[in-house]
This record gives structure tokens, C-alpha cells and sequence, in this order.
């Protein structure tokens, strides 16, 4: 498993340029397979719209202290993008304006940023409905600086999200590094032993399951089942919701893909699950996600893609949500990701 | 035309052999979604066995495609590869249960 991201490494995929000429070529330039803009058009979707705002997502930085290897962020310990408390203080005041009802922070590890606790706090002064934090629950146990974080977390009211690829060791951690399991389960308890998690408990504590492969997740319920079971009998965990994501393949996945040589097979798979009823809830047509240096995107991926709203407001120091939802969305064949079976998004299923 | 038998990419192919009988070739899918579906058995379940018998009739194809269905499920390797052995198990039995057949014939021919 490596331990640097794409970018330190040099790895020629850490140049978003790359990546969307893999997606548009190969198969899709061939006409093998049809390109996303096709399925669109013909369910009359295409240019793609987005309806009202919801969400309001933040990507604080691109630092982790995990190098998981399906990150379609490229996130790692080495990754110095971090977002200024200017730029926090931007994302604040449209905050304190936005029709959205759910703030959502992701990177990295949000945790990591120098400012994180400072920003969650002024946030939720805003008084917004749902205010989520995707926690990769081994920060919490990566030093002594973070254990407080699920009192933190709850002094707040923070909805939790957390990623746990599996509920066996062997798969967590070949997917996101050695250790990774026994410290999610350490800090899976603690969340638990603030509240968080519990059966009626208003802390919200949701898990995120990515498979750890070249295969896409299956029924979300089913799955939420087996997570619940094996988690409650082997170390008496308790979560609310499994969100059931499907990998997009862009980045450090992308990379895992054409190596290992399942990217052709993968891009069918995507196709052949693509589920019209899926287009309508994508995660862009409520979402506006905004990068470390402030810049705005349909969605994360679309951020990691390096593709920029098509909006002439396309800076949080320009925000203007009227202008900004006025706009096409920007796709390519990286967005059957989010439209594979019951759909996925950071949300899990959407249809 | 490929110089091998089997061909990974063939499986992607399947659904075409409707388009030589359509009629035959929808009513096997139908048929073939319908037993895959939830029921008193679940599809984990059903997916498990599928795996079992796909090494049993050791169809390259079935095993590429049950492996992945049971990775998707969150289907453990430990889980399959018992599944598997179940197969197995069988098929041995069923070779050696004809054991009793030879020692009858063995018998009764024998003074
Ligand atoms: S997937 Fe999440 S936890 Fe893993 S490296 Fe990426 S940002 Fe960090
Ligand atoms: S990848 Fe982004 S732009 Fe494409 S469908 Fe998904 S959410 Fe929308």
C-alpha cells in the first residue's frame, strides 16, 4: 500500500488533464461504450440542471493522516492544501445566508485543519439544520490532540459520518492501511460512549461503506443489516445509517484500476448498472461543494476533476446562490458512478 | 475470431443470445432475475449457492461473475470459499456414494 499520494509521487493521474482524457477516451471515444452525455439526452436530462440548493459542502483540505487507497481526493499526510481562515470566514458569511439546510464538511481529514474547531463553532451559530462532519474515525485515535473530538463533536450537535469499508479486519484495513480497523472500532466505542450512534439517540452516527475493490456496493439495506449485526455481536457497536457509495473512478481509484486492470470491466459494470430513475437525485443538483482555496463545484469529484462551475460565479468570494444555480452541470463518464444501481451519493442511495 | 475458448470479455456478451431467439432468451432471463431475487431465501444466500455450483459445473464464466456478486455483498472469502468446499463436498459424494454400486456389483457377481 503506498504511503504518498498520487502528487507526491509524480504520478502522472495527479494532473486532472490526464484523468478526463482516460474518461473521454478508451471505450467511450471508440463508441463501445456510450458516453454519460448520451444517457442523458436521452431521457431529455442533458444539459444536466440543478434544482434547489440543500447542501453546502466544504472541503476544509486535502491532509489526511490516512492514504486510503481508493481516494478519489488524493488526500494524504503530505498534502499541504489547506484552507485559510479568510476563506473559512468567506464560506461563513454565505453560510449565514444560504437556503441550504445541511453544512457538510469533508477533505482530508477536516480535523487536521488548524482552524477546524474554531470554524465548526462559528458555523453552528448559523443555526443550520443538519451539520455533518466526515470523520475518518482513525483522527480521532491518531494522537492525543484529537481524542476529545466525539465530545467536541457532540458539544456541537455535529452529525457524524464515517467511513468503514468492511466489519472484518482483513478487508479494512488492505484498503486503507494497516491498523485502520482496530483504531475505527477503538473510536467507533468512543463515539458510542458519548452518545452518538445510540438507538434513539439524536446524535447522529452514519456509517459510509466503499467496497474495497473494483466492484460496485450492492443492495444498501442489506448491507446496513450485515454492518448492524456484525458490529453489535463482535464489538457491540451501534450506528444510525450505512450509506452505501459507489467508487467513482477518478484519482487514486482511477489509478488502482487501470493498474490492476480492471478499468474497461469496471466502466462496464457503471454503464450497465446506470439507472435513469438514479439522474433525478444526484448529488450536484443540491450540492455546491467549495474547495480549500474557495473555488466552487458541482460536486467533490467534480473538485478533484479540477472542473470548476460553469458559472460566472465561481468563487465563494463571489457567491450569489441565484446566479450560481442558473448553470449546466458539468459531466463526464466519471459521473456513472453516481448513477450505478439505487444511485449513490455522499447521502448513500438516491433512489 | 478469438483463438481460446473462453473469452472474459464473452460474458458481457451473454444477454446477445436472445437475439438468435428472443423469445427463449427473454423467458431464461426472466426467469433467471426472478430466482436471483429476494425471497425465503435471501440473495446473499442464493449467491453463495450460485458460487457453489458455478465450480461444481466449472463454468469460468459463472465463477467470474458469483465471485464478484459476493464481493459486492460483502460475501467474505472465507464465506466462499466454504461455499466452494459445499460444492465440492457433493460432487466427492456423489462420485463416491457410486462406491455402493461397484460393491454391489462386486457382490453379486462374486461367489
Ligand atoms: S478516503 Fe478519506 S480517510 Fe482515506 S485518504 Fe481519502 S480523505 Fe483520507
Ligand atoms: S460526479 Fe458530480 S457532476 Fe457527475 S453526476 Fe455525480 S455529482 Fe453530478
Amino acid at each position: 500500500m503506498a504511503t504518498k499520494s498520487l502528487k507526491a509521487r509524480h504520478n502522472e493521474l495527479a494532473e486532472t488533464n490526464k484523468q478526463l482524457d482516460i474518461l473521454s477516451g478508451g471505450v467511450f471515444a471508440d463508441g463501445e461504450l456510450p458516453r454519460f452525455k448520451d444517457k442523458l439526452s436521452n431521457i431529455g436530462q442533458y444539459p444536466l440542471r440543478p434544482k434547489k440548493l440543500e447542501i453546502f459542502q466544504i472541503n476544509v483540505g486535502y491532509m489526511c493522516n490516512q492514504v486510503c487507497e481508493h481516494c478519489h481526493v488524493d488526500a494524504g499526510p503530505d498534502r499541504k492544501e489547506i484552507m485559510t481562515k479568510e476563506t473559512m470566514q468567506q464560506c461563513l458569511d454565505v453560510i449565514s445566508h444560504t437556503g441550504a439546510h445541511t453544512l457538510d464538511l469533508t477533505g482530508g481529514a477536516p480535523e487536521m485543519n488548524p482552524n477546524f474547531r474554531w470554524f465548526v463553532e462559528e458555523a453552528a451559530k448559523v443555526g443550520i439544520k443538519d451539520f455533518i462532519v466526515r470523520s475518518n474515525l482513525t483522527i480521532i485515535m491518531a494522537n492525543k490532540k484529537y481524542n476529545d473530538l466525539p465530545d467536541f463533536f457532540k458539544e456541537y450537535n455535529i452529525h457524524v459520518v464515517s467511513s468503514m469499508p468492511h466489519y472484518t479486519r482483513g478487508k479494512t484495513d488492505k484498503q486503507r492501511g494497516d491498523g485502520v480497523f482496530d483504531k475505527s472500532i477503538q473510536a467507533l466505542k468512543k463515539l458510542n460512549e458519548v452518545g452518538y450512534g445510540m438507538p434513539d439517540s439524536p446524535l447522529k452516527l452514519d456509517l459510509v461503506y466503499n467496497p474495497s475493490g473494483a466492484f460496485l456496493p450492492s443492495d444498501q439495506a442489506a448491507m446496513e443489516r450485515d454492518f448492524k449485526k456484525a458490529l453489535k455481536e463482535d464489538f457491540n457497536i451501534e450506528f444510525h445509517n450505512l450509506f452505501a457509495i459507489t467508487n467513482l473512478p477518478i484519482s487514486r481509484f482511477l489509478d488502482y484500476l487501470i493498474a490492476s486492470d480492471n478499468y474497461e470491466d469496471y466502466m462496464y459494470s457503471l454503464v450497465e448498472a446506470y439507472n435513469p430513475a438514479a439522474v433525478a437525485n444526484v448529488m450536484c443538483t443540491n450540492t455546491i461543494s467549495v474547495s480549500w482555496d474557495g473555488w466552487l463545484f458541482d460536486c467533490d469529484f467534480n473538485q478533484m476533476l479540477g472542473l470548476k462551475v460553469a458559472s460566472k460565479v465561481n468563487h465563494i468570494k463571489d457567491y450569489n446562490e441565484e446566479v450560481l444555480n442558473d448553470r449546466n452541470i458539468i459531466i463526464s463518464q466519471h459521473c456513472y458512478g453516481c448513477t450505478a444501481g439505487a444511485g449513490s451519493s455522499c447521502q448513500g442511495t438516491v433512489t | 475470431m478469438a483463438n481460446n475458448y473462453y473469452d472474459p470479455a464473452d460474458l458481457r456478451k451473454f444477454g446477445k443470445i436472445s437475439e438468435w431467439s428472443e423469445e427463449l432468451g427473454e423467458k431464461f432471463f426472466d426467469y433467471y432475475g426472478k430466482v436471483f431475487e429476494e425471497g425465503a431465501l435471501s440473495a446473499r444466500e442464493k449467491s453463495l449457492i450460485a458460487l457453489a455450483v458455478a465450480h461444481v459445473v466449472k463454468c469460468p464464466y459463472c465463477i467470474d461473475a458469483y465471485t464478484k456478486d459476493g464481493l459486492q455483498r460483502g460475501i467474505t472469502k472465507e464465506e466462499m470459499m466454504e461455499a466452494v468446499h459445499a460444492g465440492a463436498a457433493i460432487e466427492s459424494g456423489a462420485t463416491l456414494v457410486h462406491g455402493v454400486q461397484m460393491m454391489n456389483k462386486y457382490n453379486k457377481l462374486s461367489m
